[in-house]
């Protein structure tokens, strides 16, 4: 009955774990899974540090008066909150640390197409963190992760630079990533493994990688621009310098829009393969599954202008964008309303992946929604720039990515240690996340709509208490995503083996061990048939 | 009911009550599709949990159904858009009389001044169903001009003219925010709209110290400035003759056009070697540094007098 229940374990075999232990060994690796967990450890460590700085900002929230920090090191908090979390959690979450881990595995191949790229790009990311963190420590940035100018160009007195820099030097990262992982799901697919048969996350992570290739180069200069205008008071976005500060907040969202793809896709294609594992079931309709996620990453492409509708763009350019910002919430409804016809005769079972998975759709659809909203142009001029919005890009970023993230690493825990966690813990924590986490970020939305500003020190005292509502919400959330962090390494030290496919689940990194063995498959696989293909013969468990 | 609950804003514009209903409107779409969606997963988990549905049965997917959940979404979406961007296109027509204000931002004070003068800093008061008419710049970095009740906002960018409008329905004071982080003191860039009954505001006007009007500083600094000794008409006349320029066609050196509007003038004033106008020499000093933005908007007050082919030019 209960799926975790599994074959008889044999002792561990060779993995890519024990094969090596010297630190050297790790440094130096050019396995995928090792440059995986690299990854994992190191997002990680800045999801607590951009956590540290979530937890002041609703603690000083709780009165409406700045009376835990000053007003300067609030804005310094936000930005550096802002900036870590973005560029160095969730940009590279789900696909440096689960599309390293798993694509090789789940095309059939012995690594990426570039292993000392991959390598590479860890290094340049650990580099790029480095920066942020000498920011962080040397009295911060106080701008807003979006940098606009000409306050950052000229007006603030803060590491605007080594911050810039930072940003700059991961954006490298991203970009090696990315073409890594085109080349390797262009050309190292294992015999049979044609593109209609690669499960969703393969797909979404190909969709990914071309917005990390086209839009990261825009990005990395604009900062730049920033960086020479501070410096040499070059006259590109201050107006005094006859610059046009506007031009910055185009560059911006060219690829800071996109990026908002980059940080949604990959938990998207964690979706589909949790989805379909737990309901038995083939995806429905994985063609379109599939396509919208190429669409939503060409699309995402022409909407940026909609961060830009109280700037005074002309009323021409402002319609254009709002449509096709209409247009691109369809692909991702498809996906949404297809998740859900999946579970149509299947045969579902709740282990905790799934508790995460059930949890993304929800919530991703009231992020989704809450996003016509800002789309809509009358509207936006209300809403743009308050709660509102911050608690609309929490819903999809947090209730989504962040949900993503967890639903991920509950379902690949067993295949990248060999070892079960406590189902009955992670469950718990489940819920007292979802808790916490709609309690935190469902009062900014009344907040938003009752005119307070973002990235306000002190507010008017009629916003008390939904504040505290929020702040309240924050520690329980905060307490929730404390507990994996605990049951998940206990696992290493007493949780049950394992096995090859503790979820009985279909997809090539299932057939291997767990842990993988450094080079993944004894012989090349060959694949005959689609991704997701349970039968009746798949589903007697336990 | 709700603005007692302390989860709905008070509505003073008719603009706001218009928003509000769209408003309404996209919660009633919110609810519906998370509604749908929940219940539909609630549902098939409960139907098709594996103790009730030990089998699954491959179901592949239904090209209707995608058309019809592609389909119903995306004519919704459309109407929303259509919705959205009529009462975005409406606001943005500057109704053709109401009272001009002038609004400066920096950081960290809204500086605004009334027709006849008066000057307040970080308050505005206004009469109740009378059009506002703003122009706005900012002396420093981007603000962004927010009046929640009247569900209004736009940004404040340095080196541009914003013009935009507000009337209020209902007399009170109201929340007036800085919307877009400005640096330090953001957010203790607020202050308040106060609206008045007609009669009131003429009261309230007439106990303030008025002291110059924009055009009349405009025409103080004009001579101060000495912009005269090279712009009035006269025998060592350097640059061209101002009346009737704003709001007119320029034909440059080296071929262009422009037309004379705010940031034209602007641009003139601060950065004169920019745009030559055609027949001149690039005489003209920059006033850079010289002039604040508020002086800026009296000089061109002050041009704006100087008749010709402005509309309204003529007070
Ligand atoms: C030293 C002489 C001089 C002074 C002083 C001067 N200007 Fe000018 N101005 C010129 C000349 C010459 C031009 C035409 C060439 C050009 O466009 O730069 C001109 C052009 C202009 C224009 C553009 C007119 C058009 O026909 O399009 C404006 C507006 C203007 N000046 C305003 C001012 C103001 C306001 C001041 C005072 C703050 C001022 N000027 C002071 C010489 C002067
Ligand atoms: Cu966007
Ligand atoms: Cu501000």
């Amino acid at each position: 009955m209960n799926p975790l229940t599994v074959t008889a374990v044999p002792k561990p075999k060779r993995n890519f774990w024990n094969h090596d232990f010297s630190v050297k060994s790790w440094l130096l690796t050019e396995d995928h899974k090792r440059i995986g967990i690299l990854y994992l450890l190191s997002i990680t460590l800045f999801f607590f540090l951009g956590g540290v700085m979530a937890v002041l900002i609703r603690l000083e929230l709780l009165t409406p008066a700045g009376d835990l920090v000053q007003a300067e090191t609030y804005n310094k908090l936000f930005t550096m909150h802002g900036v870590v979390m973005v560029f160095f959690f969730l940009l590279p979450s789900i696909p440096a640390v689960f599309g390293n881990f798993l694509l090789p595995l789940m095309l059939g191949a012995r690594d990426l197409a570039f292993p000392k790229l991959n390598l590479l790009s860890w290094y340049i990311y650990m580099v790029g963190g480095v920066f942020t963190l000498f920011v962080v420590f040397k009295g911060g940035v106080d701008t807003g992760w979006t940098f606009y100018t000409p306050y950052s160009s000229t007006y603030a007195n803060s590491h605007v630079i080594a911050a810039a820099l930072g940003i700059f030097i991961t954006g490298f990262s991203s970009i090696l990533t990315g073409v890594n992982f085109i080349a390797t799901i262009h050309k190292m697919r294992a015999p049979g493994l044609t593109w209609f048969r690669l499960p969703l996350f393969v797909w979404s992570h190909y969709a990914t990688s071309l917005i990390m290739v086209l839009g990261t180069p825009v990005v990395a200069i604009t900062i730049v621009l920033v960086a020479l205008e501070r410096l040499f008071r070059l006259g590109v976005f201050d107006p005094e310098l006859g610059g046009d500060p506007l031009l910055f907040q185009h560059l911006f969202w060219f690829y800071s829009h996109p990026a908002v793809y980059i940080m949604i896709l990959p938990g998207m294609g964690v979706i589909s393969e949790i989805i379909a594992c737990f309901s038995r079931k083939r995806i429905f309709g994985y063609r379109f599954v599939a396509f919208s996620s190429m669409a939503i990453a060409a699309l995402g492409f022409l909407v940026w202008g909609h961060h830009m509708f109280t700037t005074g763009q002309s009323v021409f350019a402002s319609l254009v964008f709002s449509l096709l910002t209409f247009l691109v919430a369809i692909p991702s409804a498809i996906k949404v309303f297809n998740w859900t016809a999946t579970l149509y005769k299947g045969s579902i079972s709740f282990s905790t992946p799934m508790l995460y998975a059930l949890g993304f759709i929800g919530l991703f659809a009231i992020g989704g929604l809450t996003g016509l909203f800002l789309g809509c142009l009358g509207l936006d001029i209300h809403v743009h720039d308050t709660y509102f919005i911050v608690a609309h890009f929490h819903y999809v970023m947090v209730g989504g990515m962040v949900m993503a993230f967890l639903g991920a690493i509950h379902f690949w825990w067993p295949k990248m240690t060999g070892f079960m966690y406590s189902e009955f813990l992670a469950k718990i924590a489940a819920a007292i996340i979802f808790v916490g986490f709609n309690m935190t970020f469902f009062p900014q939305f009344v907040l938003g709509y009752l005119g307070m500003p973002r990235r306000y020190h002190v507010y008017p005292e009629e916003f008390q208490v939904l504040n505290v509502l929020s702040t309240a919400g924050a520690s329980i959330l905060g307490f929730g995503f404390l507990l994996p962090a605990f049951y998940l390494i206990y696992s290493l030290k007493a949780g049950r083996r394992a096995g090859p496919d503790p979820w009985q689940a279909k997809g090539l990194e299932w057939t291997v061990d767990s842990p993988p063995h450094p080079h993944n498959f004894e012989t090349v696989p060959v694949v005959t048939e689609g991704a997701y293909e349970y039968g009746p013969e798949e589903v007697k468990r336990g | 009911m709700l603005e007692k609950l302390g989860i709905f804003p008070e509505a003073a514009s008719e603009f706001a009550d218009q928003v509000d209903y769209l408003y309404f409107f996209l919660i009633g779409v919110t609810i519906f599709f998370v509604t749908v969606i929940v219940a539909a997963l609630a549902y098939l988990s409960v139907r098709y949990r594996h103790r009730r549905s030990p089998v699954p049965t491959p179901v592949h997917g239904s090209i209707l159904l995608e058309l019809t959940w592609s389909g119903i979404p995306l004519v919704i979406a459309l109407f929303i858009f259509g919705w959205g961007a009529k009462l975005y296109i409406e606001h943005q027509d500057m109704p053709p009389d109401g009272i001009e204000i002038s609004v400066t931002g920096k950081q960290w004070m809204w500086k605004l001044q009334h027709p006849s003068g008066q000057r307040e800093i970080n308050a505005l008061h206004v009469p109740v169903g009378v059009p506002i008419l703003l122009t706005m710049t900012s002396e420093d970095v981007i603000h962004s001009f927010y009046v929640p009740a009247f569900r209004f906002k736009r940004d404040v960018v340095p080196g541009v003219y914003t013009r935009a409008h507000f009337t209020a329905d209902k007399t009170g004071s109201f929340h007036l925010f800085c919307a877009e982080y400005c640096g330090t003191d953001h957010s203790v860039m607020i202050g308040k709209v106060v609206v008045m009954e007609p009669s009131e505001y003429e009261a309230w006007l007439s106990g303030q110290p008025a002291g110059e009007t924009p055009v009349q500083a405009g025409e103080r600094l004009f001579t101060d400035l000495r912009c005269n000794t090279c712009h009035a008409a006269g025998s060592d006349q350097k640059g061209p003759d101002l009346a009737g320029v704003f709001g007119s066609k320029r034909l440059l050196v080296g071929g262009g056009e422009a037309i004379a509007d705010e940031e034209y003038i602007r641009e003139s004033i601060l950065r004169p070697a920019r745009k030559v106008v055609f027949g001149y020499e690039p005489l003209m000093p920059t006033y850079q540094g010289q002039v604040n933005e508020t002086q800026i908007l009296s000089l061109m007050a002050y041009l704006k007098t100087l008749g010709g082919a402005a509309e309204g030019a003529n007070p």
